[in-house]
């Protein structure tokens, strides 16, 4: 030890400067990798939904094994539940009486390991990415895992959060750890402030296109820099939320004052005298000046504006009055011909069929409020269809008591049960074959939000813009014609 | 999960890039409580159209393709969700083995816990890969290496666990139970 030069970064020893990264994997190692075993990682916190977990637990019934830690456990509803209300008699439409039988499959495995369930009748049911932070389960300096992708919606809290396969979640369930190579690792640092009427989903969107859909292939992300210090938790959310469309498994921002008041008083948190112990470990975990990261990227914000995605992978974007590129590679090609969109020309003026605001990228309060403050005295183009769905049930509490239901549905917007909805449209919540759907969802893969669906990302203000127009159209410009 | 060791075989060809998962087995066939009958999930939307019939002129719908145990995929093949029902779904559809230039994180990794063997190779071999016409490759896992028709070799990295566990046909459900010493003492020295 005696020998460390002050300042050299070593990326795992101890006398370097460290990264957030790299505390939050060395305070999880159960067992060190070695050439021939992966690390063994402590799972601190394991998030479970309806899909993905039914056959994690029937492993553990084959192999006679219990849940170890149903403490650090927490279960909600989400993909397979239908977002409308129950009927008279209390009975929920779903979709099939499959996904019914999903639903109630979780119930079962719920009670029979007692884990703690946000189901139907909950105040905090949501999806899971919106439930775990509004509860206070998501901490900084945890390891959080969830049978699902977005789980790197976590990381804005200074977690190390990263989505996992159903085998996985029954190692998780039957032993806490999971058997782990350490990725390599990346930070995106975004210099300046973004301009007005620009969000964090812009950001992230640019992002992506910058790095590329396969960029963060075997790395785990950071984003640091000015413009990441300016957003709250929810645009912090949105952000790491974003950071698997582009390869990475976990993105991940270093807590800070904003950090720590978004989680004092919750549910979950540390209360008292044990909330400032804690609070002073979590500053502690940011990231050393001098650590190295095997790659860095700059952004800087002032070229971030409102962003659209034009075809059919979430790095396949443009700038509201930007051109879409030609069709000059087959991906192109079949991404244009997908979309219906033509090359060379900007997006703005397309017709828009559908509009959905909500899911775990962009489903939370300040979202509703942003597409609200568009949409306020307005319409909903006539023949637009626009859903908005809040992403649990506690941010659909807060936007009822401040009236944005009101203003949806006076707008001609519907307002609809919390759920994951149309993002992946497994409940129903469909956009029919060849129209064309403005989502503030993550993903606008080939029939994602149903067979046949055009999908285009975008932020809250964006589509809720494209909801009034019934066109593409940037949130500026309607902002603008607001105050002439 | 079936070890993996040796295999021949056609190999069928997509050459499209970023494959993602919701093309693997759209969502609407993830809402049952078990992994069977994943089979007419896989790629539906590019075998079916809406009356469920059989597009013309996708080659997942030639004979070949159901005897083929190998696909050879563009470029970040398996991004998007972490359902593990895509590489279940390969599986169930023939797939034994998937070769790319590159395969996302977590597709790679539910991949392995199954028992569907990923391959990365470098852009240049891949690119051949991509353009052979008919021809059997063999896959042999124990020295890590495809061999072409024409005998051609193309060595291919795997972590040294993946491959041990691949081999003998190990899930890792035993790998971590045997830790359960160290768990526990983490647990208390780690105060959770």
């Amino acid at each position: 030890m005696g020998d460390e030069v002050p300042g050299v970064a070593t990326r795992d020893g101890a006398a370097g400067p460290r990264s957030l990264f790299d505390k939050l994997w060395a305070a999880h190692v159960v067992r060190e990798e070695t050439a021939d075993t992966p690390a063994v990682l402590y799972i601190d916190l394991h998030l479970v939904h309806e899909v993905t977990s039914p056959q994690g637990f029937d492993m553990l019934r084959e192999r006679g094994l219990s849940v170890r830690r149903p403490d650090r456990t927490l279960a909600t509803l989400d993909h397979s539940t239908p977002t409308t209300p129950p009927g008279p008699d209390g009975e929920r439409a779903y979709y099939t009486p499959q996904a019914k039988a999903q639903v109630q499959t979780l119930e079962r495995n719920c009670d029979e390991f007692g884990i703690r369930l946000e189901g139907w009748g909950s105040d905090y049911r949501g999806v899971v990415h919106v439930m775990g932070p509004e509860l206070g389960a998501t901490q900084p300096g945890m390891t959080v895992v969830c049978g699902d992708s977005h789980t790197s919606t976590h990381g804005a809290f200074g977690a190390l959060a990263f989505g996992i396969g159903t085998t996985e979640v029954g190692y998780v369930l039957a032993t806490q750890c999971l058997p782990q190579r350490k990725p390599k690792s990346m930070r995106v640092v975004v210099n300046g402030r973004l301009g007005p009427g620009v969000a964090a989903k812009d950001l992230a969107l640019h992002i992506i296109r910058t790095i590329g859909v396969n960029g963060g292939t075997g790395y785990a992300i950071e984003y640091a820099g000015e413009a990441i210090r300016a957003l709250d938790m929810e645009g912090r959310m949105t952000v790491c939320n974003m950071t698997i469309e582009a390869g990475a498994r976990a993105g991940m921002v270093a807590p800070d004052q904003v950090t720590v008041e978004y989680l004092r008083g919750r549910e979950l948190a540390p209360s008292g005298d044990a909330f400032d112990d804690a609070a002073a470990n979590w500053l502690a975990l940011a990231t050393e000046d001098g650590a190295s990261f095997d790659r860095e990227i700059h952004v800087d914000a002032a070229d971030v504006a409102p962003t659209l995605t034009w075809g059919t992978d979430p790095g396949m974007s443009v700038r509201l009055g930007e051109a879409v590129p030609e069709g000059d590679t087959p991906g192109r090609r079949r991404a244009l011909d997908y979309m219906g969109v033509t090359g060379g020309q900007p997006l703005d003026g397309h017709a828009v069929d559908v509009v959905f605001v909500g899911s775990c990228t962009n489903g939370r309060l300040s979202d509703l409020r942003a597409a609200a403050d568009i949409l306020r005295g307005h319409r909903v183009s006539a023949g637009t269809r626009m859903l908005v769905v809040p992403g649990s049930e506690s941010v659909k509490r807060a936007a009822e008591a401040e009236g944005l239901d009101r203003v949806f549905l006076e707008a001609g917007a519907e307002w609809r049960e919390p759920g994951c909805s149309m993002c992946l449209a497994m409940n129903g919540d469909l956009v029919p074959a060849g129209k064309t759907a403005v989502s503030t969802s993550n993903r606008n893969f080939e029939g994602r939000q149903g067979t046949g669906a055009r999908t285009m990302l975008a932020s809250p203000a964006t589509a809720a813009a494209c909801a009034i127009a019934g066109r593409v159209v940037d949130p500026r410009a309607e902002a603008a014609r607001e105050v002439a | 999960m079936d070890a993996f060791t040796r295999l021949t075989g056609p190999a069928l060809v997509l050459p499209q890039k970023n494959i993602d998962t919701d093309q693997i087995i759209p969502a609407r066939f993830l809402t049952a409580t078990s992994f069977d009958g994943l089979a007419d999930g896989a790629f539906a939307d590019w075998r079916f159209d809406a009356n469920g019939d059989e597009k013309p002129g996708c080659v997942l719908n030639e004979p070949r393709a159901q005897t083929s145990p190998i696909l050879v995929a563009g470029r970040n093949f398996g991004c998007g969700s972490s359902r593990e029902h895509a590489p279940r779904a390969l599986l169930a559809y023939g797939f034994r083995v998937v070769i790319s230039s590159e395969i996302a994180d977590i597709f790679r990794n539910n991949s392995q816990n199954v028992g569907l063997l990923p391959i990365v190779l470098p852009e240049d071999q891949h690119a051949r890969l991509l353009e052979m016409d008919g021809g059997d490759l063999t896959i042999d896992l124990e020295n890590t290496v495809v061999i072409d028709a024409d005998n051609n070799k193309y060595t291919f990295d795997i972590d040294g666990f993946a491959r041990y566990c691949l081999l003998n046909g190990m899930d890792r459900l035993d790998f971590l139970l045997a830790e359960s010493a160290r768990i526990e003492a983490y647990e208390a020295q780690h105060e959770r």
